[in-house]
């Protein structure tokens, strides 16, 4: 097994595992955290190309390395985003999770005003 | 082929189309809440001239407009591309937004001698955004572009959603940025695939090099995916509803009417541009299944709902749905007559007739709410008597959405019906008229209510402001007028794709 090979298979199993933890689990911050896993699967596999579409005497394509780091700089602000959305959620109610409905959400709010 | 010609005469407006509403949002962080709105006023009209010359640019042109960037050609650089599909989407986009801008100067103003608040600057900024990434997403022509343009206009709808703050709000928010998330990463795994295996991102590149393999499969199955989880389509709908419901009404109205056709617009440039042609019968009939059940379970539902915006939400689950009976018509249709076809007009007849009514209808129940202190469907008995216009604006969307002559709706569904029969597929029809049939349930449902007896004292309303029920009336107008035009400008929709159809009939 030559070296992108293996990196390729890593990058799916890292794309499966996410995959898993973002399906699986309730907690919004697990989900978070998975989507980072299966974002860090797809990026090895951008790196997997750029090594497999190497020109002659280069250490690989230019085009798929200039991909993953905007890939990189767009999920590190959707992971930020998420977790503002989350810290600001757990002030308003005191959980960090979307288990309890809309609907328990509207009857506290009732119940309160 | 397109992508191997420079730019084309007036190809600065495409530029000027996405860097303008960037512009503003820039300006707007550097000079604060109170400027804000300034230059979202200033810049609303500049983008709606834009929108039309480019739009007039295609019509006189007959050809897509190109602007090739920094003068590098593809595949090392990158296009950004208008044809007719575009147009109409600029066009319509830059009404919409206008509309939802004039509509929110009255709740998101910033009085003299008043302290700041946040709430403003967010929402012309996020306005703004949602604005120049739509544009990013309808004029680009190229994969990566699409996918930075996707993420664009998702951190910009998310928050959107939350701006009031309250706890549902923010639960709602996030809901709906963790399925975008799922979305953007699977569209991305899509993309990696498919330079891997062609080298190109260039839609009009790639459209040359695809063959239909096994990864041409499966990168364009995830990218789908991801698609359809950011469109809302059933059975990925289920951060819509909060979301759309609990955004302030100008936001809704955005939301609703435009953000989620972004998505849907990349489905059909990934299977009519990208793969022109291969979008096997079954898997148009898959879609086309989903989009039933979508129509089906999202205008049920819609029945059952006790607050007018969330019904209105679920109508738009429903709306959604039809757009999808397109591919199955499409790839039915006799190859020669897919652009000219009822169904391909059908469908983009459908995307803008249902931009116009649903913000219409989330405008004015923003002011039925605001006037009535909450929009509890039961308890809004006889407000049809202090707010006529703004009841009437929800009546005619309303009409526009079940399909009833003379409106845009009616001409969509009535063009989306015979594409159905002519192409021997009459399932669809059926759900069509059913789908009809419920959304004149909950229309009239509503109807009945607030012209009905009322179920409170009406002098104890709050007072909205004329100006802002007219211009919910406008955007009624517009979809009913939509009806009335000759289907002379649908032959806008075949500019450009001339190509796809010469891939289609090889």
């Amino acid at each position: 097994m030559n070296g992108a090979a293996l990196f390729g298979v890593t990058a799916a199993a890292l794309v499966g595992l996410g995959l898993y933890g973002l399906i699986v689990h309730p907690q919004p911050l697990r989900k978070i955290l998975a989507f980072n896993v299966l974002g860090s699967g797809v990026f090895l596999i951008f790196g997997v190309v750029a090594r497999r579409g190497a020109g002659a005497g280069m250490g690989g394509d230019p085009v798929p390395q200039a991909l993953v780091i905007t890939g990189i700089v767009v999920a590190f602000s959707a992971t930020a985003l998420a977790v503002a959305l989350l810290l600001r959620l757990f002030e308003e109610t005191g959980r960090a999770s979307l288990r309890s409905d809309v609907s328990n959400a509207n009857d506290e709010a009732g119940g309160n005003s | 082929m397109s992508s191997f010609e420079g730019t084309t005469a007036s190809g600065f407006l495409l530029v000027l189309a996405i860097v303008a509403p960037f512009i503003g949002v820039l300006l707007s962080l550097a000079l604060g809440g109170r400027a804000s709105e300034r230059i979202a006023l200033l810049l609303m009209p500049m983008g709606l001239g834009i929108a039309v010359a480019i739009a007039s640019g295609v019509w006189r042109a007959g050809a897509a407009l190109l602007y090739v960037l920094g003068g590098w050609k593809t595949p090392l650089g990158v296009v950004l591309r208008a044809d007719g599909l575009s147009a109409v989407m600029l066009v319509t986009t830059a009404i919409v937004i206008c509309a939802a801008g004039l509509f929110a100067r009255a709740e998101f103003q910033v009085p003299r001698g008043a302290p700041e608040r946040r709430a403003p600057l967010m929402f012309w900024t996020l306005l703004l955004a949602v604005w120049g990434a739509l544009n990013l997403v309808f004029l680009s022509s190229d994969l990566f572009n699409f996918y930075v343009a996707l993420e664009l206009l998702t951190f910009a709808a998310v928050p959107l959603v939350c701006l009031s703050g309250r706890a549902e709000t923010l639960a709602a928010a996030l809901r709906y940025m963790l399925f975008a998330l799922l979305g953007s990463v699977f569209y991305l795994l899509g993309v990696a695939l498919l330079y891997g295996a062609y080298g190109v991102l260039d839609v009009g590149l790639l459209s040359s090099r695809i063959r239909p393999d096994p990864v041409a499969w499966v990168a364009l199955s995830l990218m789908t995916t991801g698609l359809l989880a950011k469109t809302a389509l059933f059975p990925l709908h289920l951060w819509l509803p909060p979301a759309h419901a609990g955004a302030p009404p100008a936001a809704s109205a955005v939301l609703s009417a435009l953000v989620v056709k972004g998505a849907f617009f990349l489905i059909v440039r990934l299977w009519f541009d990208v793969m022109p042609g291969l979008l096997p019968q079954q898997a148009a009939q898959l879609l086309g299944a989903l989009g039933a059940a979508a129509v089906l379970f999202g205008s049920v539902v819609a029945l059952r709902q006790a607050r007018l915006k969330l019904l209105i939400a679920y109508s738009t689950v429903a709306q959604i749905g039809y757009l999808f009976f397109v591919f199955p018509l499409v790839i039915g249709t006799d190859v020669a007559h897919a652009w000219n076809g009822a169904a391909w007009t059908g469908g983009w007849m459908q995307l803008v007739s249902h931009a116009f009514a649903k913000a219409a209808m989330f405008l004015a129940a923003g002011l039925i709410a605001e006037a009535a202190g909450h929009d509890r469907i039961a308890e809004l008995g006889g407000i049809g008597r202090a707010l006529p216009i703004s009841v009437l604006a929800f009546a005619l969307g309303g009409l526009s959405l079940m399909g009833v002559p003379p409106s845009g709706g009616f001409v969509a569904k009535w063009l989306l019906l015979t594409a159905a029969v002519e192409a021997g597929q009459w399932w669809w029809a059926l759900v069509m008229l059913a789908g009809g049939l419920l959304a004149g349930a909950y229309v009239f449902r509503v109807l009945g209510q607030l012209w009905g007896d009322a179920s409170g004292p009406l002098a104890s309303l709050t007072k909205v402001s004329i100006r802002r029920e007219a211009i919910a009336l406008a955007l009624a107008l517009g979809a009913v007028s939509l009806g009335f035009v000759s289907l002379e400008p649908a032959k806008l929709l075949q500019i450009g794709r001339a190509h796809a159809a010469e891939i289609v009939l090889r």
